[in-house]
């Protein structure tokens, strides 16, 4: 029997869905739907009578004060009639097979009341107007439902039961790959998303000739799925051939000899003060915090997943990464989150959209809903992000998800042991995300979201937590000698990379299931959400269960590690697949790459025309055009839908002062109570992507390092990472753009000996699809490299925020200034074209991290903020709108190195270019003369004032003031685009 | 003198029970986080326990409603073990989410015949999770643990956390009562910090014994001066928070 719940608000004020469904619609241009209702309903199986289900209604899925609830069979007379007399339903349910958290926790609570239904599945119910077909599949695919997760039904439901898989039929297949050519090698791996090359390909039918067979399709699985971009670097690490403007240079792996070479001299150089423990060999760069523990910190991209389903997509990011941290040496605690987004322009018309692709706006709006549902019901702080725009990332948007995790010390080296059980714990496996690993090293196109809907899964926060809870509290225990997590790939990397050396024996029948149905293969690939994988100790076994029960977490031995150094899988006690680790791991073809990069050209400065007006009233408009830039505007919407203060740690938050400004970096402490602190920065200079990658790379390694430095953090301890996004790396020159990346990497580590203690790389972001006029279209990312810096502040109670503090306190502008205007955000609004790409003096900027540290160490500072997108007008703005407090500086005082024809150009310069490494600080007058000590070796110049004038005021090099705009002006452009979300 | 002890309830998905032992600990108080598994398997331990605190969180994901499956664990897993608890003279704090659980159970608010809740959190009137500082106001009333306090700046960070009432002559009765002990009030500009469209602008509610309490803003986020957003901006860095009074009024009723 199948039942049917409705729960409708009691009053339509309270049915938030309705009012957005209403919005919604007329956004898209559709008239006639002024009202609508909605409710959550529930379809429930089982042999239950009406008056279970009725307490079932009514004392589990209502809420008596403010809900009403109805129910009936499906197809019942009860729930014929429409609210409000609207017409038209319209029902959106998880498709078959896909992860529905709320059903699963109400099945828990229905059997709390003693109900023990077979099957619940959640849906959403909407009822409208009379619309015609093409405005009801309007509403319901632009609006409502998403093809990759959802199905909707208009109309009543009529479905007599929930659909349950049938048992898998035992069969091993095998594939043919002898007598095979190149162009049948590339088909064969499209049709079975491999994402396998040819030469691979052959590699791998090599391989199997010596064994005088071919391959079964669960080993050739296992190949692809080892060998995918994703999980081994597999561009980055090849051997490379390089032409660039330093000449031309040959690596036979090129991380190894660029970010990795360069952490690895700034570990030699530090001798018995090198303070990294662990860096790219586990799931997250390790290093010393104090002297119980260490910290880690690690940063993933779920790009392509967030552009089909950008709420599932996102989530399940930031899950994963958080599960990187969690299977880091023997578990560590994640502390904070952090994401970055990079999207379309959110005003791109709905014509300009190609076929297949996401509105920015709709794609914003669900990845940050994403990231909230995830990381709120963690409970993990999300402290910092970005969001990044530029219609380049039109089809291919960027999501980043960072976790940073504290573990107690002597606990980040593992050894799994021969004779070790591999546990496999949490979630059951699905159908869901089968070829993710594959799918993300292939290209999207307009029909990816049709072709590759599998990929996508759907988080479970709460499973997640509740594996937190109990890994945490085992590794506490000793009880297992080594976990990793199930990511990408699934169990298929998990257990081999685990099983690396030794080699393991997998039972795949003993794989706990979501549904039955799954083959092998699928059991064994899934990248079903929420699994961490063990090795433990036969003796610890029954503890670690144990400890697993108290936590309501299922632990399941599927297998051993060998020692034999072969994977062995089986169904029901027959071998159903064998590998060779070595070939595995070690056997797949490296292929030399060609790269070229041109050293970019330099175009001369161009200002553009400007609209008559007076020099003050071009300025100020300049200064709020720039400020609600979209890069620039403030996140707010975001930031106040993320908890970012659970755990209490939270020193520097994302908002702050009482204009609520924002920050540079955040910190939070690593142990409550306890004054060490860690802080983090990002840096993105997406603009500069297309004309310099070298340049765009070091100068967002730079600002990260900035961001925390303008915190308190402590120069001498900043530990970075990289996230390379890319699109084509198969030409000439996508590859070259991508070494270019690196070899600023490389520089920039060993100039702040800041090592790199973590990576990603998300290659080949590129969309080939059709337009509205049926034209090709291929759009490619710009090169994106976001840098994540850590840092750490000795005693958070030194930290320093960007926020005004005091009127007559004195304003500093450290660093000099040029004209930097290539990529930046007056580039972007048009004013000006051409100019200087930023170099950076390493030198130099090192010496200003180490005083301006020093001064902050003293106290000296009572704010202090990096000056990055819109120069140092901007910074000033904001630092203004923080504080609620007034500012008047003069131009002519900037320390500058570039020269103007003209005063008005002079001031433009002074105030919007983006020369790296600069910071606006607030001094008490009463520390002006120490303070100014302690710069002497460092380009400064007192610049002005803080006053309690409600309003900044800036004076041009010839003396006459060029802007006197009120707080609130300021504030107002900067949230205007804020309060369109 | 002994200090009391603490039991920090959590289900799964709570995840304030660290930050919330941590205040007790200031404050002197012993706590220990049980998870309520333990306690269904063995509910004589409440009687170790002077002080429960039901912390924040999203227990069991609040996957039909903020609160529901853990207060419908307690309803039919515990029967009147809180209750008990409550007559023999222990205190009940419930903070976000675990204010949501109270609210669905028989201790705060709840109909005296039925036993059915009166009062309930609905969805923010925004639609959206919001995470920001609020002002408010206390009438302590007999709330035990709002004893002297008057203002304080406190974080909230929910999306369910509307306070509704089931008509407004219920609303007056509790407000008639005394049980609408901690409202938002205004900012320095003379605007509402209300977060989320709260009837009356209440932000906690205690029982009639003013035993029990429970309240949408986070006081275990605000025992540490540095823990404020403007905290840069005042002399007392190395101070307690505001929040902390809360917890030092529930321990010091037994020290």
């Amino acid at each position: 029997m199948l039942w049917e719940v409705e729960v409708h608000s009691k009053s339509p004020l309270l049915d938030h869905a309705a009012k957005l469904l209403v919005s919604g619609a007329r956004q898209l241009g559709i008239g006639g739907c002024a009202r609508a209702a909605t409710a959550v309903g529930w379809l429930i199986e089982g042999s239950l009578e009406r008056a279970d289900v009725e307490r079932l209604a009514t004392e589990v899925l209502c809420d008596r004060v403010t809900e009403t609830v109805r129910f009936d069979r499906v197809g019942g007379d009860t729930l014929n009639r429409g609210p409000q007399g609207l017409g038209t339903v319209l029902n959106v349910l998880p498709r078959p097979g896909v992860t529905d958290p709320a059903a699963q926790s109400a099945m828990s609570a229905m059997e709390l009341v003693g109900i023990r239904p077979t099957a619940v599945r959640s849906l959403r119910k909407y009822w409208l107007p009379q619309l015609d077909q093409a405005d009801l599949d309007c509403i319901a695919w632009k609006l409502l439902a998403n093809e990759a997760v959802h199905e909707v039904v208009i109309g009543p439901l009529a479905i007599t039961q929930l659909t349950r898989g049938t048992p898998w039929n035992f069969s091993q297949t095998s594939v043919r790959l002898e007598g095979l050519d190149d162009r049948s090698f590339e088909a064969l791996s499209r049709k079975l998303c491999l994402a396998l090359s040819a030469i691979e390909l052959s590699t791998v039918r090599d391989h199997f000739q010596t064994l005088g067979r071919d391959p079964y399709e669960i080993e050739l699985e296992t190949i692809a799925q080892t060998w995918s971009e994703h999980c081994c670097h597999k561009t980055l690490g090849s051997p490379v051939d390089h032409s660039g403007p330093r000449g031309p240079v040959h690596f036979d792996n090129l991380l190894k000899e660029t970010v990795f070479a360069a952490t690895a001299k700034v570990r030699a150089a530090l001798g018995k003060d090198d303070w990294c423990v662990s860096v790219f060999r586990d799931n997250s760069g390790v290093v010393r915090f104090d002297d119980d523990h260490d910290i880690c910190i690690k940063v993933e991209t779920h790009n392509h997943p967030s552009a089909i389903e950008p709420y599932g997509g996102a989530a399940t990011g930031l899950g994963g990464v958080i599960r990187d941290v969690l299977g880091t040496g023997l578990g560590a605690k994640p502390i904070a989150n952090l994401d970055v987004f990079c999207v379309g322009l959110p005003d791109t018309s709905p014509h300009d959209l190609p076929a297949g692709v996401i509105h920015p706006k709709r794609l914003l709006d669900g990845v940050v809903a994403g990231v909230r549902d995830y990381g709120n019901r963690m409970g993990i702080p999300t402290i910092g992000g970005a969001v990044a725009f530029d219609q380049g990332y039109l089809a291919n948007p960027l999501v980043y998800c960072g976790t940073v995790g504290i573990m107690p010390r002597g606990t980040a080296e593992t050894r799994v042991q021969a004779g070790d059980f591999i546990v496999v714990a949490g979630g059951r496996t699905g159908r869901d995300g089968i070829h993710g690993a594959t799918f993300s090293s292939e290209e999207l196109s307009s029909t990816s979201e049709a072709q590759s809907g599998g990929s996508v899964q759907i988080g479970h926060a709460i499973h997640e937590k509740m594996l937190v809870d109990f890994i945490l509290a085992a590794s506490q225990a000793r009880l297992f000698h080594a976990i990793t997590d199930c990511g990408a790939g699934g169990l298929s990397s998990a257990v081999g990379e685990m099983g690396a050396e030794l080699g393991a024996r997998v039972d795949l029948d003993k794989v706990p299931l979501k549904y039955t149905g799954l083959s092998a293969t699928e059991i064994w690939i899934s990248e079903a959400q929420e699994r961490m994988v063990l090795a433990v100790a036969p003796g610890d076994l029954d503890s670690l269960v144990k400890h697993a029960v108290a936590e309501g977490v299922e632990a399941t031995a599927i297998g051993q590690f060998t020692g034999d150094g072969k994977i062995v899988l089986c169904w029901n006690g027959q071998t159903v697949g064998e590998l060779d680790c070595s070939f595995l791991h070690d056997g797949r073809p490296k292929i030399l790459r060609r790269a070229r990069w041109n050293k970019s050209s330099f175009t001369p400065l161009e200002w553009k025309d400007q609209p008559a007006g007076s020099a003050q009233d071009l300025f100020e408009k300049m200064l709020l055009d720039l400020l609600s830039a979209p890069d620039v505007a403030s996140k707010e919407w975001i930031i106040r839908q993320y908890d970012h203060e659970v755990q209490g740690t939270s020193v520097i938050k994302p908002l702050l002062g009482p204009g609520s400004g924002p920050a540079d970096g955040s910190v939070v402490r690593g142990v409550l109570g306890q004054p060490r602190g860690v802080a983090i920065g990002i840096g993105i200079k997406h603009h500069l992507g297309r004309l310099d990658p070298y340049a765009m790379t070091a100068v967002a390694l730079v600002e990260a390092i900035s961001n925390v430095i303008a915190c308190g953090a402590d120069p001498s301890r900043i530990a970075l990472l990289d996230n390379f996004c890319w699109g084509d790396c198969r030409t000439e020159e996508g590859m070259g753009s991508l070494v270019e990346a690196c070899l600023a990497c490389h520089d920039m580590a060993l100039a702040f000996a800041a090592p790199f203690v973590s990576g990603k790389d998300s290659l080949n972001n590129v969309f080939r699809g059709t337009d509205s006029s049926g034209g090709i279209r291929e759009l490619s990312i710009p090169p994106t490299l976001l840098a994540t810096a850590m840092g750490q502040v000795a005693d958070v109670r030194r930290a320093v925020t960007t926020d005004l503090k005091m009127a007559g306190s004195v304003l500093y502008l450290l660093g000099s200034t040029g004209s930097h205007f290539a990529g930046s955000q007056l580039e972007v609004l048009g004013g000006v074209r051409g100019g200087h790409i930023p170099s950076i003096d390493t030198v130099a900027c090192n010496k200003l991290f180490h005083a301006l540290a020093a001064a902050m160490q003293e106290g000296f500072v009572s704010a202090c903020h990096d000056l990055s997108d819109g120069g140092l007008a901007v910074a000033l703005a904001e630092s203004v709108i923080g504080g609620m407090l007034g500012a008047r500086v003069e131009l002519g005082c900037v320390p500058c190195d570039g020269t103007s024809d003209d005063a008005k150009h002079c001031d433009w310069v002074r105030a919007f270019s983006e020369t790296p490494a600069r910071f606006l600080c607030e001094v008490p007058r009463s520390s002006a003369e120490t303070f100014e000590r302690l710069m002497h070796d460092v380009p400064y110049a007192a610049i002005g004032e803080v006053t309690s004038h409600d309003r900044l005021e800036i004076i041009g090099v010839a003396g006459d003031s060029v802007a006197r705009v009120t707080i609130e002006r300021l504030s107002d452009a900067w949230r205007r685009l804020s309060m369109r979300f | 003198m002994i200090p009391p002890r603490v039991i920090i309830l959590r289900a799964p998905g709570t995840n304030c029970d660290h930050e919330t032992s941590h205040a007790f600990s200031l404050t002197g108080g012993l706590p220990t986080r049980v998870h309520i598994r333990e306690l269904i398997e063995n509910p004589k331990r409440i009687n170790e326990f002077q002080i429960l605190c039901i912390p924040g969180g999203f227990s069991y994901g609040d996957d039909i409603a903020s609160g529901r499956i853990f207060a419908l664990e307690i309803r039919s897993q515990l029967g009147d073990l809180l209750e008990q608890f409550r007559d023999r003279g222990g205190l009940i704090l419930g903070i976000c989410n675990g204010f949501q659980v109270l609210l669905q159970t028989r201790l705060l608010m709840a109909d005296s015949h039925s036993g059915l809740p009166l009062a309930s959190l609905a969805f923010n009137e925004s639609g959206r999770f919001v995470d920001r500082w609020v002002k408010l106001e206390s009438q302590p009333g007999r709330c035990v643990f709002l004893r002297g306090v008057h203002r304080l700046d406190l974080p909230v960070a929910h999306g369910e956390g509307r306070f509704v009432t089931m008509d407004r002559s219920t609303f007056s009765s509790f407000e008639a009562a005394g049980q609408l002990v901690l409202r938002y009030s205004n900012d320095s500009s003379g605007k509402s910090t209300n977060p989320n469209g709260s009837e009356g602008d209440v932000a906690g509610v205690c029982d009639l014994t003013g035993r029990v309490f429970g309240l949408m803003p986070h006081p275990e986020r605000f025992v540490d001066a540095t823990q404020h957003p403007s905290w840069t901006r005042r002399s007392d860095n190395g101070g307690c928070g505001a929040g902390l009074v809360l917890f030092q009024n529930a321990v010091s009723i037994f020290s």
